[in-house]
């Protein structure tokens, strides 16, 4: 599955979509930088509320397949600004963690 | 190939501004054409280094070599020295500050990553000189 097909499987807010064709392996939730980037896999699509522009750089290095927001979480300014620079998909949703985990798993399966 | 030197300055200070040195090197490393698991180990290897030069020695610098069959990474910083390596080397130890944890760091993840994700590492430390961690990751043939 690519992020463009998740977005509406999984009735995705897009504030920035630069790789819609991203396969999405897997998923991964967390919202401590430090365990993500050591713990989400390649591809996955990254649960998390937390929305600071670091979470752009966190996504690039851990290569994963886009960040969703959940619990409507929205982007800071500057988290928007750095996801169009790095070309980092960001997405969003009103669900809260746990529901849209199990969203995305049932997409993915 | 010959080796590449690439050399990144680590700004000191703005941790919401960390990650520009690792970003440039993965760009870097994508357009050598490099395996894609070998950029993504590097990338996180580096970007825990930066982090750390960040929150602990107000920033320094990142030397990378890539060779024809492993990538070398130098952070180098004049901070204060680690006093305790096994200890920094422990999961979940940290001394980070509230902000660097406002900001989801400073969970004591990062020296211990690097590892992880590294084929080899070294530490050079002296108290109040500074720190020199460089870790290698080999490029499959």
């Amino acid at each position: 599955m690519t992020v463009q097909e998740l977005i509406p499987s999984m009735e995705l807010t897009v504030f920035h979509l630069a790789q819609p064709e991203r396969p999405v392996a897997g998923g991964y939730a967390g919202d401590l930088l430090s365990w993500v980037i050591s713990r989400a896999g390649q591809d996955c699509a990254w649960l998390t509320i937390m929305s600071n522009q670091n979470v752009a750089a966190v996504a690039l290095m851990a290569d994963v397949s886009c960040i969703i927001l959940t619990e409507g979480v929205q982007p800071d300014a500057d988290l928007l600004r750095r996801s169009r620079e790095k070309a980092v998909n960001l997405l969003g949703t009103s669900l809260d963690t746990f529901s849209a985990a199990c969203r995305l798993g049932k997409a993915l399966a | 190939m010959e080796t590449i030197r690439l050399v990144y300055p680590v700004e000191g200070g703005d941790l919401i501004e960390a990650g520009e040195a690792s970003s440039k090197m993965k760009l870097t490393l994508k357009k050598l054409g490099l395996p894609q698991d070998v950029i993504r180990r590097a990338s996180i290897c580096m970007y825990e280094g930066e982090i750390n030069m960040v929150i602990h020695a107000d920033g320094g610098q990142a030397e990378v070599e890539v060779e024809m069959d492993q990538i070398v990474i130098r952070m180098i910083d004049s901070g204060p020295g680690i006093p305790d390596v096994e200890q920094a080397m422990q999961e979940g130890y940290s001394t980070a500050g509230s902000t660097a944890r406002e900001l989801g760091f400073g969970a004591g993840m990062g020296l211990p990553n690097m590892k992880r994700y590294s084929d080899e590492m070294t530490i050079d430390t002296e108290v109040g000189k500074g720190t020199t961690v460089t870790v290698k990751i080999k490029i499959p043939q």
